[in-house]
């Protein structure tokens, strides 16, 4: 994984709340058996609409996507993820997550930041007025900026680390082969193997 | 200070504890695979030339793709075709136990392995499905993953975590007759809306929760995720190890009586404290149905659409007149006069054994109303079977639905069952997000009860409704 420090890049304003995974990316696009391919996907439904912001220059070239409360909600497919990135998003900021929606998004390096609401909107006056505004997010500091205007991100230290590093999570846990194997030598030995198949 | 029931679960399997910014490293039981978010995964253990560490703790089905109609043919679309095919060449692969279409095990993944008897009290179960939260309602720890997940949890059979908040739903009193599972999850979600549990483990508790059947409480714990949450659990208790007792992968003899003294164990001390605590009165819930685009958007079957107008918070009314104009529905309507085109009957909430039953029984001598398709999809294909035995299939084809396959079907449409733009449904589905059951379809959430008596009527109904 590529480290992220910091990025700059022009920010889009998504002004709507519980923006679930089916909404950035519907389920016949689930498909595909690769990691790329998915940015024709992304938001399908709503970019049929040519106003839709993403259909807007200079929007269209958005990296930074500002959007409302719950965000990433419902299903827990990584496509999301995927998809955003391969249209270019580098960083999603919202003042609410759901959980495995930025579990995901850290693994690909995308940054999934929190800020207050308030903040959002404030981010979301300055994107409308005028477009094309470009947003530094910075990892080190948790901080996104926006011309004049400043506020503090939240992104857990684990993550945080990882983001900064490019760090691979398998890799960091192979270090602990040997806690895992001590481990399961423990386990009691009635737990259930899904092999050989039981018979009733 | 006592613990709670996640807590003791948690505890039990930290291989690992973290330290600073690092959370804790945590084994896992039981690893449940489908085909859409597991072909990336195997392809990262490939690149990296790393082997699955326990197959004998991984099990995988073909669900979300599979047609539920003509199975023995080969699936029409190519692209849903390769998505399976890859599965079973991953599956061969790595020695991976796999259930394919036309096998008698097949089925939709959360209703496969409870119904196995792989799913016991204590474990920590994952899969690459938000709604793995279902097999909580054993008293395990199960939640949804993402894909790089899955790859961790084939290569290593552990996931880093941090532990997760725990929040208490009392449901206390007794549930009025005709008062189902589904309208009491519904219900919380309404109250706690859809970012409500986020972070948390909700534990279901109280006296109408114990009085539930193992599949009831797996229809509460399965949507458990609609609320935010990151997973759903039930102490278990005798209703659990009576589902258990004999099931294929279940202990027996001496093993059996040492995993009960142990289940029995799992419960939440008594002066243990919840991060959160929420009371609901089951004397005082009815038949719930969805109205909107978000399974926070329910109300009772009784009730009205709302007035947007009305909504103080500014999020939740802009979301309202979203919701109402993709569902073209006017403030003030009677939900009740709600007219469906199709009515599904199916998925991991609500395709198992007693659901097939609830519906047949409203179904029982009456017809589906002209205009209206019903789809009944078991969950599984030993649910389909059980069902044929009883002759439920009978009632349902008399009645002029339609008897298919198992699968996730039009839950999610990604096989051809899916809804027309501008249809609208009674599903017991999960979710009525926009073009979840097909592009500009419209979803209307509703319990096998209220999914058959609708079917009837033609409008959102409950069986008191039919004379
Ligand atoms: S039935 Fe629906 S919710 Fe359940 S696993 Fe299948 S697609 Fe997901």
């Amino acid at each position: 994984m590529e480290p992220f420090t910091t990025h700059t890049g022009v920010g889009v304003p998504l002004r709507r709340s519980n923006v679930d995974t089916d909404q950035i990316i519907p389920a016949v696009y689930l498909k595909r058996i690769t990691r790329t391919g998915f940015a024709d996907g992304l938001f399908a439904a709503w970019r049929s609409d040519e106003r839709f912001v993403l259909n807007l220059e200079p929007y269209r070239a958005g990296s930074v996507l500002v959007a409302g409360p719950d965000f990433g909600t419902g299903s827990s497919r990584e496509h999301a993820v995927w998809a955003l990135a391969d249209f270019g998003f580098r960083v999603v900021i919202s003042s609410r997550f759901a959980d495995i929606f930025r579990g995901n998004a850290g693994k690909q390096g995308l940054l999934a930041a929190e800020c207050d609401q308030a903040d959002v909107e404030q981010l979301w006056k300055l994107l409308e007025a005028r477009p094309g505004t470009e947003v530094t997010v910075d990892l080190r500091e948790k901080t996104v900026r926006a011309n004049e205007f400043t506020a503090p991100l939240r992104v857990d230290d684990y993550t945080r680390w990882r983001l900064l590093e490019g760090l691979d999570d398998i890799a960091l846990t192979l270090r602990h082969a040997d806690s895992i194997a001590e481990f399961e030598r423990n386990r009691p030995q009635w737990m259930p193997v899904t092999t050989p198949a039981g018979t009733a | 200070m006592g613990r709670t029931l996640a807590e003791k679960v948690w505890d039990a399997h930290v291989v690992r504890r973290g330290s600073g910014a690092e959370p804790d490293l945590l084994y896992i039981d039981l690893h449940l695979v489908h085909e859409v978010t597991s072909p990336q995964a195997f392809d990262g253990l490939r690149l990296s030339g790393r082997p699955v560490r326990r197959p004998d703790l991984t099990i995988a089905t073909e669900d979300h793709n599979v047609p539920t109609l003509d199975i023995d043919a080969p699936i029409a679309d190519p692209v849903s075709r390769t998505q399976v095919e890859t599965l079973r060449k991953n599956c061969a692969e790595f020695g991976v136990r796999l259930h394919p279409m036309g096998d008698d095990e097949q089925g939709i993944v959360h209703v496969v392995g409870p119904q196995l008897g792989l799913t016991q009290p204590g474990m920590t179960v994952v899969c690459g499905d938000s709604h793995t939260s279902t097999h909580g309602a054993f008293g395990a720890l199960a939640f949804g993953i993402g894909t790089s997940e899955v790859e961790h949890v084939l290569a290593t059979q552990t996931l880093p975590l941090r532990p997760f908040r725990t929040m208490a739903i009392n449901v206390d009193g007794r549930l009025r007759p005709g008062v189902t599972a589904k309208d009491v999850i519904l219900a919380v979600i309404a109250r706690i809306g859809t970012g409500g549990g986020q972070g948390h483990v909700l534990e279901y508790r109280g006296e109408a929760i114990r009085a539930l059947s193992m599949e009831a409480r797996m229809t509460i714990c399965n949507m458990s995720i609609e609320a935010g949450a990151r997973a759903g659990m039930i102490a278990p208790d005798e209703t659990t190890f009576a589902y258990l007792r004999d099931r294929a992968h279940a202990p027996r003899g001496a093993d059996w009586d040492t995993a009960v003294a142990y289940w029995r164990e799992l419960c939440t001390d008594p002066d243990a404290a919840f991060d959160a605590e929420v009371h609901i009165d089951a004397a005082a819930l009815s038949p719930y149905v969805t109205w909107g685009t978000n399974p926070g958007q329910g109300l009772p079957l009784s009730a009205s659409v709302p007035d947007p107008a009305r909504i103080a918070d500014e999020n939740a009314r802009q979301a309202a007149e979203k919701a109402l104009s993709y569902m073209d529905l006017a403030p003030g309507t009677p939900l009740r006069d709600i007219s469906v085109d199709t009515v599904f009957l199916g998925s991991c909430t609500n395709g198992r054994i007693e659901d097939l039953r609830a519906a047949a029984e409203v179904l029982r001598g009456r017809k589906v109303a002209p205009g209206v398709r019903m789809l009944v999809v078991p969950g599984s294909m030993r649910v389909r079977a059980a069902a044929e035995a009883e002759g439920l299939d009978r009632v349902f084809l008399a009645a002029g639905a339609e008897w298919r396959s198992a699968g996730c079907s039009m839950c999610l449409g990604m096989n051809p069952d899916q809804l027309r733009p501008g249809e609208r449904s009674a599903s017991t589905s999960n979710r009525n997000f926009e073009g979840r059951q097909g592009k500009g379809g419209r979803t209307h959430l509703v319990s096998p009860l209220v999914a058959a008596a609708t079917a009837v009527r033609g409008t959102l109904s409950s069986p008191d409704d039919l004379s």
